[in-house]
């Protein structure tokens, strides 16, 4: 997924790493700005655009009934996709999810399911039978570094704002009645990304970071402090020492998130 | 994912499979078992029953893949269609697409990969029976393939999943206890160089409950590490026996 960049660049954004400064003069452990807009598209049951720096990520939800999985009889169901849109960047392609793209998908899904972000067991409408399921849609609209936070927080920001419609059981039929409610929410996962540049940890990589570092590591956090999924990614490898350091960090900056956007 | 529909450790203590917390499930090795593939292992880790071969490196094809500086390192990860109670489609799955994934790059920081350049190394893991922290086990055998297939590597790889189950900490989750349990955190490891290459999490941890996870599993990782190190050494000492 990485073009080329030059030797004198990689070089110079190790260098300033090493003396605690970055490209773009932010601090280590700083987040670009961050904007978070909801109900963009009008057509979907929820919506949300997160700039991130200048990376754009935009989410629609879609409820549909469906049956539930046979494994959870009264529960609703979640499925997230990505698509990484060629428009983004020269890089990518047109085509089926490839492997970043489905990685993406199953990052962002797991903070979400694996937090209990949605209350699951509200969306069942007849047990074993009929349960509304949630299509997520992340659509990367411009590829700037750290898809996987501004995706993360894309995707709860449009289920924040998504609604179920209303319906009634009459005879054994579902039948739709005027009006809206709010998707069940209860927890707001944050995903926190760090990338190890020359041994040293950086969190929200900027696209030309991602292309010289060593490896990365998502860490996403609920409400309460607490971990709740996490993915490595890139060739590169942690030591055990910097992975709690990175767990005590990202907590740290999720609270943060979670507070600007008073959610 | 915790919702108790039933005990996972009983009043002694004891998992369902009569196991300690910090007991590891029986595990056996073999390594150079598939006569074709230039490297290959086996591995059983409880239920579990892995193959791991290894081909290159070689010619790659597509060829516009090839770099010039180093090889390229491509794995797959596919589940046998009965090795699961309900049958699996043989088509890759998003799972499997991800799994692929993060076992490349966890073995990748160990393979010196710039000694052959414009040349491709394919690892093939074949999942006959799955029960539980396949991707770990599908690691450690992978490893082993490698190094069979004399693939100058920094040190072998090795993986071990740790997890909360009943609000205990337990070592190397079986299928029961990754559905039914609270947390699961597989991880790998270059022992010698006490580098982490693979760490995934789903569940609920708290930062005190990740840490005392992750150091069991990293526990976990070391205790296979041994017998890994043996099943490589076995290979060459039962060629001896046969001479005689």
């Amino acid at each position: 997924m990485s073009s080329i960049i030059a030797r004198v660049k990689q070089k110079q954004i190790a260098d300033l790493i090493a003396k605690g400064k970055r490209l773009d003069g932010r601090g280590l452990t700083d987040y670009r700005e961050v904007k978070v807009e909801q109900g963009v598209i009008e057509r979907a049951e929820g919506s949300a655009r997160v700039l991130l720096g200048k990376t754009e990520v935009m989410v629609g939800t879609k409820i549909e009934m469906g049956k539930p999985f046979p494994d959870t009889p009264d529960e609703g169901a979640l499925a997230v996709n990505v698509e990484l849109v060629p428009l983004a960047s020269p890089t990518f392609e047109p085509g089926p999810p490839n492997e970043n793209a489905i990685e993406l998908a199953r990052v962002v899904d797991r903070g979400i399911r694996e937090s209990k972000a949605i209350d699951f067991e509200k969306l069942c409408i007849e047990s074993g039978k009929k349960v509304f399921v949630i299509f997520v849609d992340v659509y990367v609209l411009n590829h700037d570094g750290n898809m996987i936070d501004a995706s993360a927080l894309a995707a709860l920001a449009a289920l924040l704002n998504t609604k179920m419609f209303n319906y009634e059981i009459e005879e054994d039929e579902v039948k739709i009645k005027p009006g809206y409610t709010p998707l069940p929410i209860m927890k707001h996962p944050i995903a926190v990304t760090f990338a190890k540049i020359n041994d040293k940890l950086i969190i929200d990589p900027h696209i030309e970071e991602e292309q010289v570092m060593d490896t990365r590591l998502t860490m996403t956090i609920d409400d309460d402090g607490n971990v709740c999924a996490m993915q490595k990614g890139g060739t590169g490898y942690f030591t055990p020492k910097q992975v709690l350091e990175v767990a005590r960090i990202a907590k740290e900056k999720s609270e943060e998130i979670r507070k600007k956007l008073k959610w | 994912m915790s919702r108790k529909h039933e005990k996972l450790i009983d009043k002694k203590g004891l998992r369902l499979d009569g196991r300690k917390p910090e007991e590891l499930r029986p595990i056996k090795i073999e390594v150079g078992i598939l006569p074709n593939a230039d490297g290959s292992a086996y591995i059983q880790q409880g239920k579990n029953k892995i193959l791991a071969g290894v081909f290159g490196p070689r010619e790659l094809h597509p060829k516009h893949l090839a770099l010039p500086d180093r090889t390229v390192l491509r794995c797959r990860y596919h589940m046998a269609p009965f090795s699961v109670q309900e049958r699996k489609s043989p088509a890759p799955s998003r799972r499997d697409i991800e799994l692929s994934k993060v076992i490349r790059e966890s073995l990748e920081p160990a393979i010196f990969l710039e000694y052959y350049p414009r040349t491709g190394i394919d690892v093939f893991v074949e999942i006959l029976q799955a029960d539980g922290g396949t991707r770990c086990a599908s690691i450690t055998a992978a490893s082993l393939a490698l190094a069979d297939a004399g693939i100058p590597m920094r040190d072998l790889v090795t993986a071990c999943a740790a997890g909360k189950v009943d609000n205990t900490i337990v070592l190397d989750l079986m299928d029961a206890e990754d559905k039914k349990g609270d947390a699961d955190v597989p991880v790998a490891l270059m022992p010698n160089f006490n580098a982490v290459t693979l760490l995934q999490m789903d569940g609920i941890l708290t930062l005190k409950e990740f840490e005392k996870t992750v150091n069991l599993a990293l526990e976990g990782c070391r205790k296979i590490y041994v017998m890994q190190k043996e099943a490589l050494k076995a290979k060459y000492v039962s060629v001896k026996e046969v001479k005689e």
